[in-house]
């Protein structure tokens, strides 16, 4: 039989799901044991009981200088600015791209001003929105606003151009105005492919709340892992590393969830 | 249903002149096409288009592809503003963009794929009455809703009135379609290629459902269709487009004009007139009813 028609069953699949990641840890702990073996103080590749001690201080010790559970802190500190940057930057992509997907005299001057602008890469402005913003929250915000905002425009518009011209044309002859035209079905049909896009962006999201913590910030998950770098501390970052890719995870797997249970007719008006 | 009647075309008088089958029709004029050209760049589509059609009659635009039957349609609908000439409809120029006056269904993308059949009819009630938000609530919203469910059950669609289009047939869609734009009572029904999309049976059903609407309602349609039988069958009156001169090294200098405009199905004339003719309050009642 050839390759291309051969699948695999139910339990065969589950299988083949955890394969790959259960070689992984595989890898990772021989590797791991074999150096401490040689070494019991090396630092590059710890145990999972050193990761667990690690954890333990961070996630369920008070800090002793602040009085504060720091991987909570370092937690709640990071989604705040992610969830700030990502609800701007959706609500900004959303007012862009209708307008210049829908309105034909908006469009001109904003489409081709969006696509020059998505092609800025964020992380070289950095330093000017430290210099404009100051080292505050806003300035990480932005950037995570800055750098999310132009692709998520030229998506949703791109989208909104992809709605047929009969059901605006139909809408008009409904009695709709410009107005609520855009809010009863060029909005309602937009808002699942939001969050579609949001998917899409949520890594590149990440990687500009990140890079943004790690050079100017008091706390934050990603300032935590680069400033226990200059310890070696790989006990910390690896958990951290694995704590982001979950969270990331789980956003993604809500995002889907929530495209399911809001907009049920998506799923069938793509067909 | 009614069962459409095909009556022989070589009963009918057959007329080159447009104006001359008008002018033996005693209602007045609706819609006034004067001398309306359409043109895109070198590109002629139309060329001394005119054409007088009386409220309630039931044209059908039958044609070779690409000879502006569905740009007829648009600068009807107001999608398109003719080069040259004007439309008038009521002895008013036609408004230059389209608006609920002239009722609309394509051959596909005619529905909102986000709402429900229900919501997708009850949305023509609330827009025009809700200029903010584009949606009533309370008991407004309950009548609306209660109007639209009754002309669903009219069309056929009462036991999908929870249903998403996506959820619909072909034939189905093309019904909710129809229901929605008739909920705003339009003066004109412009139907480009409704069933063009649809199997023959369904298309058979589908001609009934449309005649017996337009025989309640006394709205005026136009259809564009490329079955010439179905043209024949349903309407009051065909327009042929075609082109009268051809350029062979410039396919694009001439513009198709209505080569024939054939008067069909008398009987059901006689019988729109003989509506037309009654008081005004029956003819109400029955629009109303609808």
């Amino acid at each position: 039989m050839r390759l291309i028609n051969r699948h695999p069953d139910r339990a065969g699949r589950l299988v083949l799901v955890l394969l790959p990641f259960a070689l992984l840890l595989f890898l990772y702990f021989s590797a791991s044991a074999s150096r401490l073996a040689d070494n019991p103080g090396d630092k590059l590749l710890p145990s999972a009981t050193q990761m667990a001690a690690a954890i333990d201080r961070l996630a369920f010790t008070e800090d002793k200088r602040s009085g504060n559970y720091l991987f909570w802190q370092d937690t709640g500190a990071s989604l705040s600015r992610l969830g700030l940057g990502i609800g701007i930057a959706a609500l900004l992509g959303l007012c862009l791209g209708i307008a210049a997907g829908i309105l034909p005299l908006f469009r001109a001057p904003l489409s081709p001003l969006l696509t020059v602008l998505s092609m800025v890469p964020p992380l070289a402005i950095l330093p000017i929105l430290f210099i404009v913003f100051g080292l505050g929250e806003l300035a990480k915000v932005m950037l995570i606003v800055i750098g999310i905002t132009p692709v998520l425009a030229r998506d949703l518009e791109q989208r909104a151009r992809e709605i047929p011209q009969e059901i605006l044309i139909k809408a008009q002859t409904l009695g709709a105005s410009t107005w609520t035209l855009i809010l009863r079905v060029v909005l309602p049909q937009l808002l699942p492919r939001l969050l579609i896009a949001l998917r899409l962006v949520l890594g590149s999201a990440w990687l500009f709340l990140i890079a943004a913590e790690a050079i100017a910030s008091t706390d934050g998950l990603g300032y935590r892992i680069f400033l226990v770098r200059r310890y070696m501390a790989m006990d910390v970052i690896l958990p951290y590393v694995v704590w982001i890719t979950l969270l990331a995870w789980l956003m993604d797997l809500g995002l889907r969830q929530l495209t399911r249970l809001c907009f049920p007719w998506y799923e069938g008006a793509k067909a | 249903m009614k069962p459409i009647e095909n009556r022989p075309v070589a009963s009918e008088s057959l007329t080159r002149s447009p104006e001359r089958s008008t002018l033996t029709q005693p209602a007045r004029t609706f819609i006034d096409v004067k001398n309306v050209w359409q043109e895109y760049g070198d590109q002629v589509v139309l060329e001394r288009l005119n054409l007088t059609v009386n409220q309630g009659e039931f044209c059908t635009l039958v044609g070779a592809s690409g000879c502006g039957k569905s740009t007829f349609l648009r600068l009807l609908l107001g999608q398109e503003r003719a080069s040259r000439g004007e439309i008038l409809l009521d002895g008013q120029p036609l408004a230059a963009e389209p608006d609920s006056s002239r009722g609309v269904v394509f051959q596909r993308y005619s529905v909102f794929p986000h709402l429900s059949v229900l919501d997708n009819v009850a949305i023509g009630l609330e827009l025009p009455r809700a200029r903010l938000l584009g949606r009533l609530f309370g008991r407004a919203k309950r009548e609306a809703r209660e109007q639209a469910a009754a002309i669903l059950h009219k069309v056929g669609l009462g036991h999908a009135l929870d249903k998403y289009p996506s959820q619909l047939s072909g034939g189905m869609q093309q019904r909710l379609a129809i229901a929605q734009a008739l909920i705003m009572k339009p003066r004109v029904l412009l139907l480009d290629e409704p069933f063009g999309a649809l199997d023959p049976g369904i298309r058979k059903d589908m001609h009934g459902l449309l005649l017996e609407l337009w025989q309640e309602t006394g709205v005026t349609v136009f259809m564009v269709t490329h079955d010439l039988s179905e043209g024949f069958s349903l309407g009051t009156r065909l327009l042929v487009f075609d082109k009268t001169r051809i350029d062979p090294h410039a396919p694009g200098a001439f513009g198709a004009r209505i080569t024939y405009d054939i008067p069909l199905n008398s009987d059901r004339r006689a019988q729109r007139a003989a509506v037309a003719a009654l008081p005004a309050h029956i003819t109400g009642d029955l629009q109303s009813a609808l």
